[in-house]
């Protein structure tokens, strides 16, 4: 007989992924009744945005196990996309955010039909030249995008009479779409098609002859990380109200790289403590910013070298194995 | 079930398989033999879809499917395992044997990320399959361990249990009791035996030609690309031809 309390566990135990992420909602709902300073808002809200890119790329490169060095550039395209449509061309911001998202999303299609056939550092090589195109755009059509100084003049966001224009709005904004974007990826990854790229990440040959499309399955986690990466620039564009190239150069593309190492490959929850970490790191340490590139350079190396499944998914597999060898020897 | 006409298939200017034909029948397991570089791995990944002939036709229940890729073959019903595992390291096991079932998962994204009841219905049947494949091949207990924790033999194992949790058509087994004991050997062998009874259609890639006499039903003997024998066990063993290619040329000794 099951008793109350087995009960109660075996719920918790079905449901935990469920109760996690309405525990952190509940917190990240009170956060800012605790945290009135708004520099420190301003970051978690930064936290969130880029939650969002490397939920999308933990996707691509953690589970799929391809590479992107390009990831900013779609960053890119949805923040001056928005910038582009509500300012220059006075677009209401919601539907521009979404026909920029379906435009980035034929990018992909396009970029990752082509690309995807190669692998490993060509496929490194071909996101990294899209991301200098790119940026190499932004700053020279200054007609259009405004060039080195940036665009200013982007409008909030607004629902109804409520305008996210202060940093408390901004937060309730950004880490809805997170925390929606974080539940998707995580039955994602919770379903066959997650077990089939986990497949693909690990044994492309026996993805196939197991039923996985494994190009198909390639270019469509490439077009969602893509999407994802758009919707966080929109979110970015009109959060800050202003933009310029250097948010987008193919050093943030790399940041995203080890931002996805540290979280580790394949861990959805990982992600979102990678983020914040490489968010922070300079911050807490001050003499970090003027080294910041190298700094993280020396991360990104020192993990692939030691726990190249990245820095948290490394540890709980190795505690899992761990726990499972010494159950047996009981 | 399964038929190959002229089967041929070149590396470079080297034959791998020179017009191999054979048939297997629904419910029998087909033996694969011949010495090391015979072509008996080719012939699997041309079956399989991992590799391609270049002449002659494969047919799955008249079907032609030798022009199809792997993934398209595997939704037609053929599961196969590997001579090298190929098991995912980083997997749990029961996640490993559920790839298995990703030809009955739903392949959408998009009604994989929502993840309504119909999907949560559906993943709870394919996760019970799973744990009662990986019961049938006696690696329950081990369902949430990682892959890589696991001993070869029980690798070997959840192999198997990856291949036959689809309930498949046809399944490949390329050396499934490579490198293991006599202990592990005896095991694998019941599974296969068990697996026959319940109807499964086989092809068997095997060295141990104890276990092949046991469990196959035809043999196909494949020399440098050819196939030099095919029929029962007790005819082919017999066979001069076979003899000499495994034991080479008989020299006349009276």
């Amino acid at each position: 007989m099951m008793t109350a309390r087995d009960n109660l566990l075996y719920f918790l135990y079905l449901h935990r992924t469920g109760l996690t992420v309405l525990a952190l909602s509940v917190l990240l709902l009170v956060w800012p009744l605790l945290e009135s300073n708004p520099y420190n808002l301003g970051l978690s809200n930064l936290i969130a945005i880029y939650a969002i890119v490397v939920l999308g790329l933990n996707l691509f490169i953690g589970y799929a196990g391809q590479i992107s060095l390009g990831h900013a550039a779609f960053f890119a395209i949805g923040a001056y996309g928005s910038a582009i449509g509500t300012t220059t061309l006075g677009g209401p911001a919601w539907p521009v955010m979404i026909v920029v998202a379906l435009a980035v999303s034929l990018v992909a299609l396009a970029l990752g039909l082509p690309a995807l056939k190669l692998s490993g550092h060509y496929l490194a090589m071909a996101t990294l030249g899209f991301n200098i195109v790119v940026y190499s755009i932004l700053v020279q059509w200054d007609k259009v995008t405004g060039g080195p100084s940036g665009f200013s003049g982007i409008p909030y966001l607004s629902i109804g009479s409520v305008v996210f224009d202060n940093e408390i709005a901004f937060h309730y904004l950004v880490w809805t779409v997170a925390m929606i974007a974080l539940l998707l990826c995580l039955n994602l990854v919770r379903s066959g098609v997650g077990r089939g790229l986990a497949a693909l990440a690990e044994d492309e040959t026996a993805a196939a002859a197991l039923g996985v499309d494994t190009r198909r399955a390639k270019v469509k986690v490439f077009i969602l990380s893509a999407v994802l990466a758009s919707v966080a620039g929109s979110l970015f564009a009109h959060c800050y109200a202003f933009v310029s190239p250097d948010s987008f150069n193919i050093f943030v593309s790399v940041d995203f790289v080890i931002m996805v190492v540290v979280g580790g490959m394949g861990s959805i929850w990982g992600t979102l403590f990678g983020t914040a970490l490489i968010t922070l790191l300079p911050e807490w340490i001050e003499a970090l910013e003027s080294y910041k590139d190298i700094i993280h350079g020396l991360i990104l190396v020192l993990i692939l070298l030691f726990l190249p499944q990245g820095l948290v998914t490394g540890i709980v597999d190795a505690v899992r194995t761990r726990i499972a060898l010494s159950r047996h020897h009981a | 079930m399964l038929e190959l006409r002229n089967v041929s298939k070149w590396f470079g200017g080297l034959p791998a398989l020179q017009d191999v034909s054979f048939c297997m029948e629904p419910g029998q397991v087909t033996a694969l033999i011949g010495p090391n570089g015979a072509g008996k791995s080719t012939l699997i990944n041309c079956i399989s879809g991992v590799d391609r002939a270049q002449s002659g036709s494969i047919c799955l229940a008249h079907h032609p499917i030798g022009a199809l890729p792997a993934h398209k073959i595997a939704a037609l019903g053929v599961a196969r395992t590997f001579q090298n595992l190929k098991l995912f390291a980083r997997l749990s096991v029961l996640d490993n044997v559920l790839t298995g079932l990703t030809v009955a998962a739903k392949r959408s994204f998009t009604v994989s990320m929502l993840r309504l009841p119909a999907l949560r219905h559906l993943e709870r049947q394919l996760r019970l399959r799973a744990l009662e494949a990986l019961d049938d091949f006696g690696l329950a207990k081990k369902a949430h361990w990682p892959a890589s924790s696991l001993s070869y033999g029980e690798k070997k194992r959840v192999e198997m249990a990856r291949a036959f949790v689809s309930d498949p058509r046809l399944v490949l087994l390329d050396e499934p009791v490579a490198g293991l004991n006599t202990e592990e050997t005896a095991q694998i062998a019941r599974h296969i035996r068990r697996q026959r009874n319940a109807g499964h259609t086989m092809l068997l890639v095997e060295h141990d030609m104890e276990l092949v006499m046991d469990v196959a039903d035809q043999v196909v003997v494949l020399d440098s690309g050819r196939c030099i024998a095919c029929g029962k066990p007790e005819v082919v063993r017999s066979n001069p031809m076979v003899l000499e290619a495994y034991l080479g040329r008989m020299e006349a000794t009276a």
